[in-house]
């Protein structure tokens, strides 16, 4: 029986939303004891912070198709140096995850890959294309843990409401993009003064409250688990907020690229910050920001999406969509931190506990039986992102030059300690 | 004065670099004879990259080149290596490395001219990126007024059209707010964007209203294909409309100018006899100040180059 116990930790647990001097042993894997008496192998955290895993839901991994962007290995290292241990992906690869078949091979290749946990959402639809219901119950069978389109919205709500019916019978939860389709379709700014002058085709910011009212709609006639993936404007922040007063099958997430940039960071045609959806005003960004801390918004992601250089170096709006966020986001998250605009509790309870619960997993909080996936970071510490210097394959990030703080000192998944920081306190 | 590497956008320019380019214009327009010693661009090559369909802009920037002493070459995009999937950037270091003294370029996409003038060292003229900017249209409407009007100031200005898809309108809008005039935009509603008024210009969604007291009226080219995305209704209806005729004129000045970038839709933005009468419309001026603007433009540009060197 392998035992470890870190001491002189600064505990942080979503749960109780409390920060707390301690101690907690794991034992094979599995967390044994809070503030217990000290067993095993002995880790002095010096009194840095011992926090669950971070859940990272709505990540893109180019695999299978893309490996050249990004590979299980590649994401997996940038996620366990970033204090990501679960990853929740997206099927929008090359082939889409579509069907068990598929799904198992992804598994497989995750499996013998990756040191941090995968776990898979399928299309709902057959090739994202929304035309076509995937086989959901052998897809869920194989280990999908969720069902999306991604970031592609299903135009037709006839499909969409069929879709969220026959996600319903399963108990499964459904991730949406709340965009109009028709109104967002080859855009690539919100409308605004911004992209008025830079010449750009925009759609409103409406946009995606119109989807996301379509979305709940729909999904209450069919009673199914409903997340928004990303709500980015005051608008469809207030619909979510006035949803979740009258049903309890509805939540909400953001990209943390959408809680730090505006549309402004488009300026000079930095195509970096081109996303989808794009940024938004500063006015939507600052209400959100000052609303972040309040149950509104369940979840905070990165949204993951790596692109290659050359579909980057593009004029604005030939250039493809996404950024590259595993091993920012906690650094990025701690940024809210340092502003005080949340408490470290509150940050790990949307960046952790959350996510866990949303999608049923074991995992994102401290407590005694549940899995060992744990993070030792220091908050404080000051670095500059250099992009190339990321392990993702793809160097799409829109840090780079950004000094931001907070380093992952040691991460561990099961147990198993998969990260350890080159400044490691060990030394 | 011009004090940049490029010529990228009005947005960029200050006034003062507005007016002095006008100025060293205004001298081009006057005396088209250029002595072979104030050929700045003799021995110097100046490349032509035009991703997009023109024949004025291009023509007006090679015999500009051409006039100044400079070797121009068009460079011949319809069967060259965009076809063969070289990127925008690739294809700008090959020019690069064949060391022209400036690059004049039009390319369908917003933003696409400042990319590939940051991959460049010679200077780079836009001659219009997408919905965006086309800066030496602006800078040749202002020589032309000043030459009619008498003044670059005091002066109200309509622009009427396709605000939303017009790099001209917005070339023009920073031009004439930098120069402190008044401006309105006068189009379909579905035309013009929403958030535009927040540059300090007025909108009208009718002609009669926005006309009033004008002293130049900028007619933009309405594109046809523009029906079929539900921006208008039909060809009829937009003259009826915006279409500008004797009977809207009335609600401008007097002695208002009639400008037009060309190529003009007769009887669809313009009606035709109006756009041949030359006590009102300059359209054909337009297209003589646009040589000496390109002239003045190629030669503050490359003496700037000089300079640095």
């Amino acid at each position: 029986m392998s035992k470890t116990t870190f001491i002189n930790a600064i505990l942080i647990d979503p749960k109780s939303n409390t920060l707390a001097n301690g101690s907690l042993t794991i034992e094979d894997g599995f967390i044994d004891k809070i503030n217990g008496p000290s067993k095993g192998a002995i880790i002095d955290c010096k009194n840095k912070y011992l926090a669950p895993g971070i859940i990272d839901l709505g990540v893109h991994i180019c695999e299978p198709g893309e490996r050249h962007k990004e590979s299980f290995k590649s994401a997996s290292m940038a996620a366990a140096s970033g204090g990501v241990t679960s990853i929740v992906t997206f099927p929008n690869t090359i082939p889409v995850i579509d069907n068990p078949e598929l799904l198992e091979f992804f598994i497989k290749r995750a499996r013998e890959s990756s040191k941090v946990r995968i776990f898979p959402t399928a299309a709902i639809t057959k090739k994202v294309e929304g035309k076509e219901i995937s086989e959901l119950s052998f897809l869920q069978d194989a280990g999908a843990i969720a069902f999306t389109n991604g970031l592609k919205t299903i135009k037709n709500p006839k499909i969409l409401l069929r879709a969220l019916n026959y996600a319903s019978s399963l108990q499964s939860l459904f991730i949406g993009h709340c965009e109009d389709y028709y109104l967002s379709n080859k855009v690539s700014a919100t409308s605004s003064l911004f992209s008025t002058k830079m010449g750009l085709s925009s759609a409103p910011r409406e946009t995606e409250l119109m989807g996301l009212e379509r979305d709940a709609l729909l999904s209450d006639l069919a009673k199914v688990n409903y997340h928004a993936a990303q709500i980015t404007t005051k608008k469809s922040f207030l619909k979510i907020k006035e949803l979740k007063s009258k049903r309890n099958n509805i939540s909400a997430g953001i990209s943390i690229h959408h809680l730090l940039f505006d549309e402004s960071y488009i300026e000079n045609y930095r195509t970096f910050f081109k996303l989808s959806p794009p940024l938004r005003s500063i006015s939507d960004k600052e209400f959100i920001l000052k609303n972040i801390k309040d149950d509104t918004i369940d979840t905070i992601s990165s949204f993951h999406l790596p692109q290659d250089e050359e579909s980057k170096r593009l004029p604005f709006e030939k250039a493809a969509f996404g950024a590259i966020g595993l091993q920012t986001l906690l650094p990025a998250c701690l940024k809210l931190v340092h502003d005080k605009i949340l408490d470290l509790p509150t940050l790990f309870k949307k960046i952790s506990l959350n996510p866990a619960k949303l999608l049923n997993l074991k995992t994102g909080i401290l407590k005694e039986d549940y899995p060992a996936d744990l993070i030792l970071f220091d908050p404080d510490k000051p670095f500059t992102v250099d992009r190339f210097e990321l392990l993702s394959k793809a160097k799409n990030t829109p840090f780079d030059g950004y000094k931001l703080y907070g380093e992952v000192l040691k991460t561990f998944v099961k147990g198993n300690e998969i990260y350890k920081s080159r400044n490691t306190i060990d030394t | 004065m011009l004090n940049k590497k490029d010529l990228l956008s009005i947005e960029d320019l200050s006034k003062k670099e507005i007016i002095s380019i006008i100025k060293n214009a205004d001298n081009f327009y006057k005396n088209k004879k250029i002595s072979i010693k104030e050929r700045v661009l003799n021995n110097r090559t100046q490349i032509n990259l035009f991703f997009e369909n023109s024949t004025r802009t291009q023509v007006s920037f090679e015999i500009a080149g051409t006039l100044l002493g400079a070797s121009v070459v068009n460079f011949p995009l319809s069967n060259s290596s965009q076809s063969k999937g070289e990127t925008l950037i690739d294809l700008a270091a090959t020019l690069n490395s064949m060391n022209p003294d400036i690059l004049v370029i039009r390319h369908p996409n917003s933003g696409s001219v400042q990319l590939i003038s940051e991959k460049v060292t010679c200077p780079v003229v836009n001659a219009g990126d997408g919905n965006h900017e086309h800066p030496t249209q602006a800078l040749l409407d202002l020589l032309t007024i000043q030459k009619r009007v008498g003044r670059t100031d005091n002066l109200k200005i309509a622009i009427c059209g396709d605000i939303s898809h017009s790099r001209v309108a917005r070339s023009n809008i920073f031009c004439h707010k930098k120069l402190g005039n008044k401006i309105t935009l006068i189009g379909p509603k579905t035309l013009i964007p929403r958030n535009i008024d927040k540059l300090g210009v007025d909108i009208s969604y009718n002609m009669a209203d926005g006309l009033r007291d004008v002293d130049v009226v900028m007619v933009l080219r309405l594109q046809k294909e523009r029906m079929d995305g539900g921006y208008f209704s039909s060809e009829r209806e937009y003259f009826h409309l915006y279409g500008l005729d004797d009977r809207k004129m009335k609600y401008a000045k007097p002695k208002a100018i009639i400008m037009h970038p060309g190529p003009m839709n007769r009887g669809i933005e313009i009606d035709g006899n109006l756009a041949d009468n030359l006590d009102k419309s300059v359209i054909t001026m337009q297209v003589e100040a646009g040589l000496a603007v390109r002239m003045s433009v190629l030669e503050l540009l490359l003496k700037n180059k000089n300079e640095n060197v």
